[in-house]
């Protein structure tokens, strides 16, 4: 072939139209399902490292590996590759069967013993589970026919909801100790519904359906999740065809597209955005708490800047949490809130100041959000200086309990239970706290280690009243989850928030 | 100043400044809020819990010791582990160096294509309504940062006319037979032309929203230098000879406009690559730049060093090129 300048641009031009053109479309029939995630999958091993404990990664994790017990998009749990569970009425043991007939996507049998090592596994300090201080509640695995048995080394009545949790996944014994954590990095095996078929850090993953997958094929034979962590490109990704599902858009660009050539749906999800009031300062005084807690028209805000995508709450437990009282309320009051100020000298002409703390788009309208909630507390009689910073440095200072007289944040407690709700969050002695009243560590000390599952709930909605009823912390709202899709794709939910291919179905 | 000499004296001044960085990056990283144990901190962690993790990542002892062994490690080779992705550091930011190159040098070739076009055209056609407009494209080219370009190109060729991809750095469900992470080139190397073109598709759009600003800056300063080198002796001389403008502007007036567009064009090329952070982000492409986000924001702190430090080396790399080009180019320096 003569190859001259001209026809090496032609056939350059040529090439790049052909590369081009290749692109999917919405009319195309979908053969390969792709979705455009909102986050990087640093790491495969869901169950050692920050990934583990990063709710948006659960998803990509749920459709490799399975977790100990199933959790229904409703988080309900159902049977998994644990069909039954139970404590020994003593609560001294717990014990588990196991599923049979299921295999690793390797082929091997997956057995009794993967799980006892499994739990064993995250037990130990040194494998660097950051949920250690849950899994070594449990010792003693050990292997009974297809039943797993645990000596309960401290009573945690938690322990199986943890099995649908972060880092509550099951490995294979005999491949990890034979290909080692490197080797499991690189070619990580699950009994999930999908198999890692190819995966580029920062790129992109590839997975094909487990045609053995104990809970039924997934209707897509093969599923590419992009990690497109900028919400305009993922918004453009669905928009052109280039992807079929993604999630976490602008509610303007949802509402925009969803009726559109895309459809859309969003469902509240177990995150939850709320003010973190710190034991100092101005806060020390109950008329103040009240009063910024009275002086918030939730609804108003999730109206008009959420679009009213997102459901107003007075406790830290969503409707879907077993302990989500209804009856508890903190109602807007604006005159409420100026009383109550009042009572303590203040007005708007000598409002009481302290600082908030808030991120700014690490949540959808989350500075917004606290510049209204400023706005409103404006008028009652309370100036409030926003602080911006990061999510890391909320982490710290909570950490070491230096936040800001009120911080904002989101709350994810995707088993529903209340001690990862109001538990952590409120618990003076827990890292996550800010508040360390006494009275508060009275009343919640007791409920970690009941046993008895009503009176445990009971008592958790006795201290959310006592919370509500004092103002010791501002719960905003239950965010919702917006998802767009092809029309020719059923997505079903999941209140998680995890985004799992093997629920969607061909339209 | 004989050439090896000024080589030698480079070389030295690129050691400090790189020790310099490392110093810096170590300790800043560890001084600003925000670390990496109470990012993967869960619900009902203790404070044994935080001492722990905090020993098991080594960041339990004093900063000071935790540099010595950082820079013991970073001597023979080992950058330590990244947190968040638990694969050895070096491996990570070698294994994505070639993307970000590979984009980078596109990006530079568009902004030289673009940039000269502009010049030349800007001079053939000087002191008339081309020019003018030529400036006022310029201007608008400079104004908006590159991020927003790059947002701009995904809504025309994106979705508008949707003939670029968006996201990535190649399809996924295309099988590569490559030895090294430079597709691009080696794609050409191997004649998969299909390959390639589905590579530029994939790069085209980062790589023009990066070079667009450069673009704007050459085609300033060249069209500058150019049009004072069309009033010098030689040029007109050349004109007498009846020699047309086009082929005056070519070749008689180019090759000296172009050594000072040519060192900075090596400045901005530092500037370019440090520009591959947002870009990448935006393209969800697979580089360093990318990669560099998610380290700061899980506060992964080996990665974010060791992607510091190649940074570093890359810019003082491309610096010291320069500098040695202009030398051997410009007899003036090279003969002191």
């Amino acid at each position: 072939m003569n190859l001259n300048r001209r026809s090496l641009l032609m056939l350059s031009a040529a090439t790049v139209a052909a590369g081009s053109f290749g692109l999917p479309s919405f009319a195309q029939a979908i053969d390969e399902l792709v979705i455009a995630y909102n986050v990087n999958l640093p790491s495969w091993d869901p169950t050692v490292g920050p990934s583990a404990v990063n709710p948006t990664i659960q998803g990509i994790y749920q459709s490799v590996f399975d977790q100990y017990i199933l959790q229904q998009p409703d988080l309900s749990p159902a049977p998994g590759l644990l069909t039954e569970w139970g404590w020994s009425d003593d609560k001294k043991q717990v014990w588990m069967t196991v599923r049979e007939g299921v295999t690793w996507h390797d082929g091997s049998p997956f057995t009794a013993e993967d799980v006892a090592w499994s739990l064993a596994r995250v037990a130990k300090p040194e494998t660097g589970s950051p949920i250690q201080f849950v899994w070594g509640t449990l010792a003693n695995h050990r292997v009974e026919g297809n039943k797993v048995i645990a000596d309960v080394a401290q009573f945690d009545p938690t322990i199986f909801k943890w099995m649908y949790f972060l880092t509550g996944y099951v490995l294979p014994k005999a491949y990890y100790e034979k290909v080692g954590a490197e080797g499991f990095e690189a070619a990580p095996i699950g009994t999930g519904p999908y198999m890692v078929e190819k995966f580029e850090r920062n790129a992109f993953v590839r997975l094909k359906a487990n045609a053995n997958y104990w809970g039924g094929k997934p209707d897509f034979d093969t599923v590419t999740i992009k990690f497109v962590p900028d919400s305009a490109a993922r918004v453009a990704e669905v928009e052109s065809g280039n992807s079929h599902v993604t999630l976490e858009m602008p509610y303007e660009e949802y509402d925009r597209l969803k009726g559109g050539p895309l459809a859309g749906i969003a469902t509240p999800i177990s995150d939850i955005g709320m003010i973190f009031l710190n034991d100092i300062d101005v806060m020390l005084d109950p008329n103040v708490r009240k009063a910024a807690a009275h002086a918030i028209d939730k609804q108003a805000i999730i109206d008009r800047l959420l679009s009213g995508y997102g459901v107003k709450i007075d406790t830290l437990q969503t409707p879907e949490y077993e302990a989500y009282d209804p009856s508890i309320t903190v109602p807007y009051d604006e005159a409420k809130a100026v009383e109550l100020l009042a009572a303590s000298g203040f007005s708007a002409d000598n409002p009481v100041k302290f600082k908030i703390q808030t991120t700014k788009g690490f949540k959808p309208k989350d500075y917004e959000m606290v510049q209204a909630i400023v706005g409103l507390w404006r008028k009652v009689g309370i100036e409030a200086e926003i602080e911006v910073y990061e999510i890391a440095k909320h982490y710290e200072l909570r950490a070491a309990d230096q936040l800001a007289p009120a911080a904002f944040y989101n709350w994810g407690n995707s088993v529903g239970d209340p001690t990862t709700s109001t538990g952590f969050a409120m618990f003076g002695p827990s890292p996550h706290s800010v508040w360390d009243g006494q009275d508060l560590i009275d009343m919640i000390g007791p409920l970690w280690g009941e046993a008895d599952e009503a009176k445990r709930i009971a008592g958790w909605k006795a201290v959310d009243k006592y919370i509500a009823d004092n103002a010791l912390v501002i719960p905003l709202l239950q965010y919702v989850q917006p998802i767009l899709h092809a029309p020719g794709v059923v997505v079903t939910p999941h209140a998680s928030g995890a985004l799992l291919p093997h629920l969607m179905k061909r339209a | 100043m004989p050439f090896l000499r000024i080589l030698v004296l480079r070389l030295l001044t690129t050691g400090i400044t790189l020790a310099g960085v490392a110093v810096i990056v170590f300790f800043v990283i560890r001084v600003v809020p925000g670390n990496p144990i109470a990012m993967m901190l869960p619900p009902g962690a203790t404070e044994a819990d935080i001492a722990r993790l905090s020993a098991l990542y080594g960041l339990d002892k004093p900063l000071v010791a935790q540099f010595g062994i950082w820079v013991a490690g970073v001597v023979q080779g080992d950058f330590g582990t990244s947190i968040t992705t638990r694969q050895p550091v070096l491996a990570l930011v070698l294994g994505r160096l070639p993307a970000t190159l590979e984009l980078s040098i596109m990006a530079l070739v568009i902004a030289c294509l673009l940039g000269g076009a502009a010049a030349l055209t800007g001079t053939r056609f000087r002191g008339g309504r081309t020019e003018g407009a030529i400036d006022v494209a310029n201007g608008m080219a400079l104004s908006v940062p590159d991020f927003l370009w790059g947002l701009i190109l995904i809504l025309l060729f994106g979705v508008l006319v949707p003939i670029f991809h968006i996201s990535g750095r190649v399809t996924p469900s295309l099988d590569l037979p490559f030895t090294t992470s430079f597709y691009l080139f080696e794609s050409l190397i191997r004649l998969r032309f299909d390959l390639w073109a589905d590579i530029v598709a994939h790069m085209f759009m980062p790589a023009l929203a990066l070079a667009i600003p450069l673009a704007a800056i050459t085609g300033q300063l060249l069209k500058q230098s150019l049009k004072e080198t069309m009033n010098l002796d030689y040029v007109t001389l050349a004109r007498t000879k009846g020699y047309g403008e086009s082929r005056v502007i070519l070749r008689e007036a180019l090759r000296n406009a172009a050594l000072p567009t040519l060192t900075l064009v090596g400045v901005q090329f530092t500037f370019l690559i440090g520009g591959t952070v947002i870009i990448e982000r935006l393209f969800s492409y697979e580089g360093l730049g990318n990669m560099a986000i998610d380290a700061v924001i899980n506060r992964d702190l080996p990665l974010i060093q060791g992607i510091v430090l190649l940074f570093a080396v890359i810019f003082t790399a491309v610096n010291l090129i320069v500098d040695l080009l202009y030398t051997v180019l410009n007899p003036r320096l090279r003969h002191g």
